[in-house]
């Protein structure tokens, strides 16, 4: 196989399913220039004049839009674990008799593994998209007949922008949508709040097919997609399960450990001086990242300091911060609680946003850079503050990049983590897969101490005199290792076979994964 | 035919389940499915092999399911399982002690938060120490299940030399007698600081336990004293709470269960608790005239911290210095809770200034404001800003910049 080193020393192929990549630069390197993308011409002459574009079953509206083997089939993960659309969507395809289908979602969830048995009877090709548990072990194992490729959610959308990648078909799952294909998330059973990871999706693709339970007379207020980017409109009994979709409350963390981390981050946020009137953050949904927003809410409340904005995913917690007047607008591109859609549905402030704004690589600009701080996970880091977010560190592939990597290019981006998990060290020497360079880590959170890059002497310097346990990583990394019993060995896995490639945000290659042994646990 | 034994526990991160058969032939055989295979597998089967060798056992199967277990942990488990299969292996598989864990203790520190957490459950010892309790009590006792009791004592025994509680105490609740006798061979030479008698009624209770203690810090070379802490959980332990108190030199705390004492009087525990205001006092006024501090038993409503912050309020109004910990998330509470507040640290700063002032003058009669400071207010004076330099309120110069507080009163 030929290849050659990416600037991060990373060895890279020269193709990845049979197409020519580019390694990896540099951050900011890698400027494409050229046209962007754009759909066929469409007319309305060719459309219903009444408006009324509601076909029969999916099979009938796959057919019409002229299914073939080999295309490109996208979908979106606004339903996480409670997708009843895509399952159905392949066990339809299966039964026209359709192979080869590049899958492109915006993320994969657990609820997918079904997808297994057309991967292997090669309905699906391979999947560009994020591959969580089963599929990810499944990719991880090669059992895949293309490689995969993992892309972020900017990243995601300057493909489709940059021809990188061409949709097909998308189809789209729509909680509430009109027979004209005007649609939104926001009322219907599977409510989820909004829908700008198929924003792309509705904009570039060929054919563009809604699919709902709830089909309201045009107009569905507000529309989140327009209808006038859509083909045509199914209805089903049952798109989601709205019990995986939104939870009813979201669970913070009960791990003590993690919680000495959220702490930890909050105050570092404050001593540091990143907490101050106008401020702005985004943490995730993850139990840490709820403890760390209930910490510094009460820090914010103390210092009498207001947010500008914090970006979602949003849940309950944000919105109590929103509610009480410590942040002017929540930029949302998800919610993940019950609260979330509510307060999306009545508060103007609480502003929906896409991969388009927030992350989007081919933009002119983007909201991600703005931001203060941002607090993130990790599977691994290095001491170099490269950082794994998809591979665990024996190899397998079992979580997508997200909005990881976008994230990133906020001004401070703190991974929170703990410093080890059951027995396996998080800080490395050398994290089994690279998904974000260091020069964009500043800082590491653990229970056992906080590691600032020392590329941030800025950082370093702020925190100088506080009560925080500033510590060089490597010390940190040595006292794991003392705990979990040295050094854990690299992972075994074969460098011929190249399962999977990650992406960065600018479409060169930063990484790849390496096909390895299924993995034997417990006894039979 | 073959002796087999099965330890541990299956499908439990970062915990094992260990299957040992000893064969009549064969050698050592190793088989390994671990959650960390690809990372310390490896390591863990020159482990298991390292440890056969060093008690002797030529032939076995040892089959291991491996849910991420820590080294402590794996090796306790493993050797529980030889000694259960050969009972005569008399010798101990042991790591050095840790440097970390080496620092001796004070007869009188700070005891105010002390952490339970189960013997057997290596997952929740391994991080004990990082939630800055004042000491950790591993547990051998109720909170662990009885088929896991012999596995514990290895675990234990382990985790004091080789767990860096990172500067808390290290105290081990042993089980009650007789068992709780023939725990001692596996925490008393393993650096233990204090060790805990549960349900405690008489002080011959003590006296044997002091004698044990001794008796096999002799014959292990034993150097740090180690301390007693007495529980009292009966009516008949209120009783003779002073005895106990000081059944012996190394009794350094006296403190009181209510789940035990409840049931023993036949009374519900109520959150008022009434039922056993009167036992919580008794065991306060023997320990404070044994010279000992007085802890105050577990607060059990997990989601309840405003309750357990006025628990620790009213403890502190009854004498108590401490009370135990059920969960790392209680400790900030009960250690801020039994701090002396910013008041009670200005009035005996004033206190003790005028004080020393009069001293100085040579004056007999000593005031602040127009109330006499008598030898008990000074004495709690004293204490209290003695607390509040532990507690890291004030420093140890307090006076150079407390001035102001002086020409105020």
């Amino acid at each position: 196989m030929k290849g050659e080193n990416n600037a991060l020393g990373r060895w890279i192929p020269e193709e990845v399913n049979g197409k020519k990549v580019i390694p990896f630069q540099g951050v900011g390197k890698y400027i494409p220039q050229g046209q962007k993308a754009a759909p066929p011409i469409r007319s309305c002459a060719q459309y219903p004049k009444d408006g009324n574009k509601v076909v029969g079953n999916l099979r009938e509206t796959l057919k019409k839009a002229g299914i073939r083997d080999g295309m490109t089939i996208s979908t979106h993960h606004h339903f996480r674990d409670g997708d009843k659309v895509t399952n159905f969507l392949f066990d339809t395809i299966a039964e026209m008799g359709i192979k080869d289908i590049r899958w492109f979602p915006s993320a994969s969830f657990p609820c997918h593994s079904p997808l297994i048995k057309h991967l292997e009877s090669g309905v699906i090709h391979h999947i560009e998209g994020s591959m969580n548990g089963p599929l990810g072990e499944f990719c991880t194992y090669g059992k895949m007949k293309g490689q995969g490729i993992l892309r972020s959610h900017g990243g995601r959308y300057r493909a489709i922008q940059d021809a990188d990648l061409h949709i097909d078909i998308a189809v789209i799952a729509a909680p509430t949508a009109d027979p004209f294909g005007n649609a939104n998330a926001l009322y219907g059973d599977s409510a989820c709040g909004l829908l700008g990871f198929a924003l792309a999706d509705a904009i570039y693709a060929d054919k563009v097919i809604i699919v709902t339970d709830n089909l309201t007379p045009f107009p569905c207020i507000p529309w989140q997609i327009h209808g006038n980017y859509v083909d045509w409109v199914v209805v089903m009994d049952e798109i989601g399960d709205p019990e995986k979709i939104i939870s009813g409350t979201t669970r913070i963390t009960k791990s003590p450990a993690n919680l000495v981390a959220a702490e930890l981050t909050a105050r570092f946020i404050k001593e540091a001086g990143i907490m101050r009137d106008g401020f702005s953050f985004q943490a995730g949904a993850g139990g840490t990242s709820l403890a760390f927003v209930i910490y510094l809410k009460e820090l914010m409340k103390e210092a009498k300091v207001k947010a500008r904005f914090v970006r979602g995913g949003s849940t309950s917690y944000l919105v109590k911060l929103l509610e009480e007047g410590l942040t002017d607008y929540i930029l949302d591109g998800q919610t993940f609680d019950l609260e979330g859609i509510r307060s999306m549905r009545e508060n103007p402030h609480h502003v929906w946003t896409s991969p388009f704004t927030s992350y989007n690589y081919h933009g002119k600009g983007n909201f991600a850079s703005m931001v203060d701080v941002v607090i993130l996970g990790a599977t691994e880091v290095d001491v170099n503050f490269n950082a794994n977010v998809v591979t665990h560190s024996d190899g397998l592939l079992l979580h997508g990049i997200g909005g990881w990597q976008d994230c990133l290019f906020s001004k401070c981006a703190i991974l929170a983590m703990p410093s080890f998990r059951s027995r396996i060290p998080v800080i490395v020497d050398k994290v089994t897969t690279l998904c974000g360079p260091g020069e964009l880590i500043d800082v590491v959170v653990t229970e056992r101490g906080i590691a600032i890059n020392p590329r941030r002497e800025d950082l370093i310097e702020s925190v100088k005199g506080s009560s925080l346990p500033i510590r060089p990583i490597e010390e940190i990394k040595e006292e794991a290792e003392r705990i979990c019993g040295g050094p854990p060995s690299p992972p075994k896995v074969d460098r011929d076979k190249v399962v999977a490639a990650i992406q960065w945000v600018d479409g060169t290659v930063i990484d790849v994964v390496y096909k390895k042994e299924p993995r034997l646990l417990g006894w039979p | 035919m073959s002796i087999t034994a099965e330890v541990g526990r299956k499908n439990t991160s970062a915990d094992c389940f260990v299957r040992l058969e000893i064969t009549k032939d064969g050698g050592i055989e190793v088989e390994l499915r671990s959650k960390v295979e690809s990372m310390y597998g490896e390591q863990i089967r020159n482990l298991a092999r390292e440890m056969m060798e060093f008690f002797r056992v030529e032939n076995a199967r040892v089959y291991i399911d491996d849910g991420g277990a820590f080294p402590f942990g794996l090796k306790a488990r493993l050797e529980y399982a030889i000694k259960k299969c050969l009972p005569e292996k008399k010798e101990e598989f042991l790591a050095e002690v840790i440097p970390q864990n080496l620092y001796p203790v004070a007869r009188d520190r700070l005891r105010r938060s002390r952490l339970y957490v189960p013997g057997d459950q290596p997952r929740l010892i391994i991080n004990a120490g990082l939630y800055k309790p004042d000491a950790v009590i591993l547990d051998l006792e109720d909170s662990v299940a009885p088929a896991e009791k012999g596995a514990a004592r290895f675990i234990v025994r382990n985790a004091l030399r080789e767990v860096d509680f990172l500067g808390a105490e290290r105290m081990v609740r042993i089980n009650q007698l007789p068992s709780g006798l023939a725990d001692l061979p596996f925490i008393v030479p393993h650096r233990v600081h204090t060790i805990l008698i549960p349900k405690c009624e008489r002080p011959e209770t003590a006296k044997e336990i002091e004698g044990k203690i001794r008796e096999l810090s002799a014959q292990h070379g034993v150097e740090n004293e180690i301390y007693l802490m007495p529980i009292i959980e009966s009516a008949l332990g209120v009783v003779n709470a002073y005895e106990i108190a000081t059944a012996a030199p190394t009794v350094v705390a006296l403190t009181i269960g209510l789940e035990d004492f409840t049931a023993d009087i036949g009374a519900a525990r109520t959150k008022e608790g009434r039922e056993s205001f009167l036992a919580r006092e008794e065991v306060v006024i023997a320990a404070k005239a044994a010279g000992i501090q007085p802890i105050d038993s577990v607060f059990s409503d997990l989601t309840d911290q405003e309750g357990l912050k006025e628990s620790v309020l009213e403890a502190k109004s009854l004498g108590f210095e401490g009370k135990g910990c059920i969960h790392p998330r209680q400790i900030q509470i009960i250690n801020d809770g039994f701090a002396p507040t910013q008041g009670e640290i200005e009035r005996a700063q004033r206190i003790v200034l005028a004080l020393e002032d009069a001293q100085r003058r040579g004056s007999g009669v000593v005031a602040l404001g127009n109330k006499m400071i008598d030898p008990p207010v000074a004495k709690r004076a004293q204490r209290t800003l003695k607390l509040a330099i532990l507690y890291g309120k004030i420093t140890e110069n307090w006076r150079a910049t407390t001035g102001k507080i002086a020409s105020n009163s």
